[in-house]
């Protein structure tokens, strides 16, 4: 199955692209996503801290993933 | 009361259903709190101003470079140098004579931040740090006052409400969003990452927007939502915020009673004692005396060609494959503008086994602050 990722902020640099898509077995959870996130992109690791937004709602780690899920990983940014 | 000018000069918005009288006496008896007169404060304090917000705080300890004029366009070339705090405060008086400010001409911190919110209806955090954000989240929680919140990074922007009234209690905040804050090294601020002039004037623009929203009771804010705003592909997103109940602050069992040691907190538990750092003051007594240093320079050529200190440049993105440029048998400094990518680079050659180098603290911002004021800022 695969999976849409749309990256902001320093997710964007580690993951080297906005729009990534990554193949996975059916229905994984968003625990399973991070670790091949960071499997593919080590420094991914220390974003660990980072919630993950399915659509339009932040998820638990356990919530699995359907086919026309969009996943935002929107990462705090301090500039003003 | 509105006077007989205030109902000419406020016609435009009194005129508008929604906001109407009843609006505008609302801003006439608000005071806010702007944290920041930076990128995010020009837009966010000229609007308000005009608006005729009836109070305006102003926490601004800096002054004015010529690298914030791409930007923060409510100063003036020939006022590099100045006050950041006292220059905004006069032009907006200007603006607007009707509105009274207080500048707090320092930077706020755990120990003043509760008194310096003390009597404001509303803060807004237009700040450029991790350490000011958590900080002030946590003031105004404490306070039980509403925070209007923006960022800004290169060409995106992040905008929400926090601690708003709702219809039972108070709306999720800063810490419902990102709960513990990365490593340092992955916030840069607009010094280091960078930002685009406009911006700011847009994100700054849909703050003071919440707060007018906030404060004449209208509409619906972004409390409860993040909106997120990707200049570069014009691309928006807009995500529901609930309210964690492991929040440390307003969960079901809150560990923080009072406010903390926030750089400590954002510093974070990656340790950080494998880099052995120098001050400048402790570099330049160093070069003065008879040990001798060698200076590792990896910012770009053209920062390089605005101030240096006679290093030798390798760019952080070249520092691999020109690792054999670098002595192993002596101490060598490592430095940047302001000490984020020389701790990068310093990481990525003890990878390649070098045991010798040592980050300048600050990087060449502290050197010219401290050491020689003559170096050019930007």
């Amino acid at each position: 199955m695969k999976i849409e990722i749309t990256a902001f902020g320093i997710a964007k640099d580690i993951l080297k692209q906005k729009r990534l898509t990554i193949g996975l077995e059916d229905r994984p959870t968003v625990a399973k996503l991070r670790e091949a996130l960071i499997h593919q992109f080590p420094d991914f690791e220390k974003l660990r801290s980072l919630k993950f937004a399915v659509n339009t709602e932040y998820v638990s780690e356990d919530y699995q993933l359907n086919e026309k899920d969009e996943v935002v990983l929107i990462p705090p940014v301090s500039g003003g | 009361m509105l006077t007989k000018q205030d109902y000419q000069r406020y016609n435009r918005q009194i005129i508008i259903p929604e906001f109407g009288e009843a609006g505008q006496q609302k801003l006439k008896k608000a005071a806010v709190l702007v944290i920041g007169a930076g990128g995010l404060g020009a837009p966010i304090l000229q609007y308000l101003t005009a608006a005729g917000v009836g109070k305006i705080g102003i926490v601004e300890f800096d002054e004015i470079s010529l690298s914030n004029l791409q930007r923060q366009v409510l100063f003036e070339e020939d006022q590099v140098g100045l006050s950041k705090g006292e220059k905004a405060k006069e032009r907006l008086a200007k603006l607007n004579p009707e509105t009274n400010f207080e500048l707090y001409a320092e930077a706020i911190n755990a120990v003043n931040a509760l008194s310096i919110l003390k009597g404001y209806d509303l803060v807004i955090d237009g700040s450029d740090n991790l350490a000011t954000r958590y900080l002030v989240n946590d003031a105004c929680y404490f306070k039980e006052i509403p925070l209007v919140y923006g960022a800004i990074f290169r060409f995106e922007g992040q905008v929400s409400v926090f601690n708003a009234r709702i219809a039972k209690g108070r709306g999720p905040n800063y810490r419902d969003l990102f709960p513990t804050p990365p490593p340092p090294e992955l916030v840069p601020s607009c010094s280091e990452g960078g930002v685009l002039g406009v911006l700011p004037g847009i994100i700054g623009s849909m703050m003071a927007n919440e707060a007018i929203k906030l404060i004449a009771e209208i509409g619906e804010t972004l409390s409860g939502r993040l909106f997120v705003f990707d200049a570069l592909d014009f691309t928006t997103h807009t995500l529901k915020v609930q309210k964690n109940e492991s929040n440390p602050l307003s969960g079901d069992e809150p560990s923080i009673h009072g406010l903390i040691d926030y750089e400590a907190f954002c510093m974070g538990d990656i340790p950080q004692q494998k880099i052995s750092e120098i001050t400048a003051t402790a570099l330049s007594e160093r070069m003065n005396g008879d040990k001798a240093v060698w200076l590792l320079d990896v910012r770009e050529d053209y920062e390089y060609e605005i101030a240096n200190l006679g290093g030798h440049l390798i760019p952080l993105n070249k520092i691999q494959s020109r690792s054999k440029e670098i002595p192993k048998d002596r101490d060598v400094v490592v430095m940047c503008k302001v000490g984020g990518r020389s701790q990068k680079a310093i990481e990525i050659l003890q990878e390649q086994g070098f045991d010798n180098l040592v980050n300048l603290k600050g990087g060449i911002e502290a050197w010219r602050k401290t050491i020689d004021p003559s170096l050019s800022a930007y």
